[in-house]
């Protein structure tokens, strides 16, 4: 295992882990823009035009991008999230020439209008999907709430108001200022070596224009407040609850993962004993997202909607405890052997280690190895959870409900 | 394609043990499946195996609820209990360092659980509330009510449970469930990823070998649903589920069918994608996949759309379906192929994906079919042969469900 990278002249930063026994290789290009870097009239765009990257380039129409990575038997996908866009592929070795040349084809779309209006219409079928979906209408008005005035409460899909007036004209100008190759990071893991992931670059992502577009990563006010979305056809309450979290580049996010491992786990975590075993909810976690220049503690909990009430009272009280009292030693030594199992058997996949690989370069311009990882984790005391909890309180300062409630929360 | 040795043993009693040891991986994962799914509930008492596999790690052997998860925790075990149609699995992955201590503790969970009386009511209130948030996840919910419409009962219950049945899941019905379907007869238990398989068989021989053999129980096929159906919802979307009779995983034509499915809905550049989804703009999710009980399969098809468009939707996604008869290209066949054959090779990265893969191949085959055989299997595959199995398998008799706001003209 070994690592290695290279800045192109346009400025594109390639960096590749490389593992010769594994049996595949993950590429993906990290485009560092999201909804955070929109503004109100283009709100969804940057995944409206991820929707548009697959709809091919002058080379390959959009039949040939379907077509051909599945010729080659690629995993492959795009997500964007509020900071970044993300194009994957996992092949076997003897494809990655092939599936490259198609993966880089994405980013320079020709962004025809036909396909636009087309592609329009998908989004807007994906706004419906989710809006079917509680859960997370919970989660994103949360953003909204919590972040209020702030880029990090855009949506992501964006309202479908702004979908059916948004122009091929306004996603092309985005994409000029967005996509430029200093705003982007070529990442390889598994059976792929850095000499022969730069040649690939050089030939196909060579022409990028240069130049970096910067973002705004100033402190959210504090804004906070409690909403009410009211679905009487719901069967259960949705409760997403959040707070102010430490930002990705602080030495406190492992002490901050550890702590949504003890508090917020799926199994086992404090969370769990008092909401879940006993059968007051059908789910509850915490966790800890981390952003360009602040973060956030979010906590979720499902249950009927008689309880919710009475349950959000048990969750504050349970985090006025951690807040009095700290967590136990034997809480963190648990926490910590979930969290080594979890690095090392996601690490295993190359499309897993992928992730990880790309957001330490993005987000921190620094090379984790595995074990450099597991050290972090095996490192945290009780005492930077003290200091974290200090400075980053787990109590909610925002809290949205979804379902058939009139009435709720109150102090 | 290489594979090393896969070892499958069986002991005296019926347990299988199923092992194939990874050297490049420094996890392990175990699937240790008891024939105590969803079929054999007894009736009326639909959510009886969910309900046990909650119950089942709320303490055993000497230790209560709370230890047992603390001991499961302090090995950092990444696991989850399931139910499916035929089995209660338990599945763990952790460093393979800890795989003996985990063993011992599954031993107890299966052979030595408490399941206590005082946690019944809150193992099914969790059960409860799972059956509540599917009602609203219309997706979810509309793949299982196809389900109930398109296999007989019990093979059409949900294994997720059904909230009118579960009042009646009481301690004793489910102390009788463990008491018939926790056998060794009829176990499977997998493990792959970095072990000596020497050592892992020594030990669960020495875990196993005194559980006792129980009978079989018997299972009464009972009817299905209705054929051609609608369920008014309040939703955005009206979602779309089909499904259509096709073989089952042990049957020599199995992957012919399965490649049919991968054709009209497999991958991004499938027939249901291109034409609903890439020129139309019907949907965001369009897909098929094959489905497989142990003596007959069904190809499913989904599609969620906005209720406006949701007619036109069905009309051309059944037109598709029709239209397979009619041809279908070398280079769809090719890309089906791709598609398998890199998904094999991928999954020998995952210790969990192959551990689940042995016990399936022995619960549906009786042996362990390696790799290399299934990569056999796909390549030999031809259009020709495709097309024949169209012929001999036309689409009939399928299942209608659509569900949303407005029912839908189906057009027979």
């Amino acid at each position: 295992m070994h690592f290695d990278h290279v800045t192109l002249e346009n400025g594109l930063t390639i960096i590749a882990e490389t593992n010769p026994r594994a049996h595949s290789a993950a590429v993906g290009f990290f485009v560092r823009t999201g909804s955070r870097d929109e503004t109100p009239e283009i709100s969804g765009v940057s995944h409206f035009l991820e929707h548009m990257a697959f709809k091919g380039n002058g080379r390959f129409t959009a039949d040939d991008v379907n077509r051909i990575f599945d010729e080659v038997g690629a995993r492959y996908n795009a997500s964007t999230s509020e900071e970044t866009t993300l194009f994957y592929a996992a092949v076997i070795p003897e494809y990655v020439g092939r599936t490259f040349e198609l993966l880089a084809a994405l980013l320079y779309p020709s962004l025809r209008d036909d396909d636009f209006e087309t592609e329009k219409q998908v989004i807007l079928e994906e706004i419906g999907m989710y809006e079917d979906m509680p859960a997370y209408v919970a989660n994103e008005h949360a953003m909204r709430t919590h972040f209020s005035g702030h880029p990090l409460g855009m949506s992501i899909l964006g309202p479908a108001e702004v979908i059916r007036t948004l122009t091929s004209e306004q996603m092309r100008s985005y994409h000029r200022r967005r996509y430029c190759a200093g705003n982007i990071t070529l990442a390889g893991t598994g059976r792929i070596e850095l000499a022969e992931l730069v040649e690939f670059a050089r030939t196909h992502c060579g022409h990028w224009p240069g130049g970096t577009d910067d973002r705004d990563t100033a402190r959210p006010p504090r804004a906070g407040g409690t909403q009410l979305v009211v679905r009487p056809q719901s069967q259960q309450q949705h409760v997403v609850m959040m707070a102010a979290g430490p930002p990705a580049s602080s030495p406190l996010r492992f002490a901050a993962e550890l702590v949504a491992i003890i508090i917020g786990d799926g199994q086992g975590s404090r969370l769990y004993w008092e909401l879940v075993d006993p059968g007051h909810v059908e789910s509850a976690d915490l966790s800890f997202h981390d952003f360009d220049g602040c973060g956030a503690w979010v906590t979720y909990f499902c249950c009927r909607p008689d309880e919710a009430q009475a349950n959000l009272a048990r969750v504050r009280e349970m985090y006025a405890a951690v807040m009095r009292d700290g967590v136990e030693d034997d809480e963190l030594e648990r926490a910590g052997n979930k969290a080594a199992s979890r690095i090392v058997l996601q690490s295993e996949r190359p499309i897993g280690r992928l992730s990880s690989l790309g957001a330490n370069w993005v987000y921190r311009r620094e090379y984790r190895s595995v074990r450099d990882d597991l050290q972090s984790i095996a490192a945290v005391t009780r005492d930077d959870i003290r200091q974290l909890l200090n400075e980053f309180p787990l109590p909610a300062e925002t809290i949205v409900t979804v379902g058939p409630l009139e009435e709720f929360g109150g102090n | 394609m290489e594979q090393s040795g896969i070892r499958a043993t069986q002991l005296p009693n019926g347990v299988v043990l199923v092992i194939e040891p990874m050297a490049d991986v420094q996890s392990a994962a175990l699937a240790l499946q008891t024939p105590a799914g969803s079929i054999y509930e007894p009736d009326g008492c639909n959510g009886t195996s969910a309900v046990l596999s909650e119950l089942l790690v709320r303490g055993a052997g000497d230790r209560d609820s709370r230890e047992l998860a603390t001991e499961l925790d302090t090995l950092g075990i990444q696991r989850s209990e399931s139910v499916g149609w035929n089995f209660i699995t338990l599945s763990a992955a952790l460093l393979s360092d800890h795989l003996p201590a985990a063993l011992d503790l599954y031993a107890d969970i299966v052979l030595r659980p408490h399941l206590p009386e005082d946690e019944v009511d809150p193992a099914r209130t969790g059960i409860e509330q799972d059956l509540l948030s599917i009602e609203d996840e219309p997706q979810r919910k509309a793949l299982l009510e196809l389900r109930r419409r398109c296999y007989d009962s019990p093979w059409g219950l949900p294994p997720e449970g059904t909230l009118d049945d579960l009042p009646r899941v009481t301690h004793p019905v489910l102390t009788g469930h463990f008491r018939r379907c926790f056998r060794p007869n009829g176990t499977i238990m997998a493990v792959a990823g970095n072990v000596d398989p020497v050592a892992v068989e020594r030990q669960i021989e020495r875990l196993f070998a005194d559980w006792r053999l129980v009978a079989v129980p018997d299972i009464v096929r009972g009817a299905r649903g209705s054929r051609i159906d609608h369920i008014e919802h309040d939703s955005s979307q009206t979602h779309i589920a089909i499904a259509m009779p096709s073989v089952p995983y042990s049957h020599p034509d199995y992957y012919a069918a399965w490649a049919i499915g991968g054709v009209l809905g497999g991958g991004s550049s499938s027939r249901l994608f291109t034409e609903v989804r890439e020129r139309r703009g019907l949907c965001y999710s369009v897909y098929a996949n094959h489905n497989t009980l142990l003596t007959e399969g069904r190809l499913l098809v989904y599609a969620g759309t906005t209720a406006e468009r949701a007619q036109e939707t069905l009309d051309v996604t059944l037109r598709e379906l029709q239209r397979l008869r009619e041809g279908i290209g070398d280079d769809e066949l090719d890309r089906c192929k791709a598609r398998a054959k890199s998904a094999l090779v991928m999954q020998q990265e995952s210790t969990s994906s192959r551990a689940s893969a042995i016990a399936r191949d022995w619960f549906h085959l009786g042996r362990v079919v390696t790799l290399d055989e299934i990569h056999e299997r796909i390549e030999e595959l031809t259009v020709a042969r495709l097309l024949d199995y169209l012929n001999e398998h036309p689409a009939h008799d399928l299942t209608v469900l659509t569900m949303g706001p407005e029912p839908l003209d189906i057009g027979e």
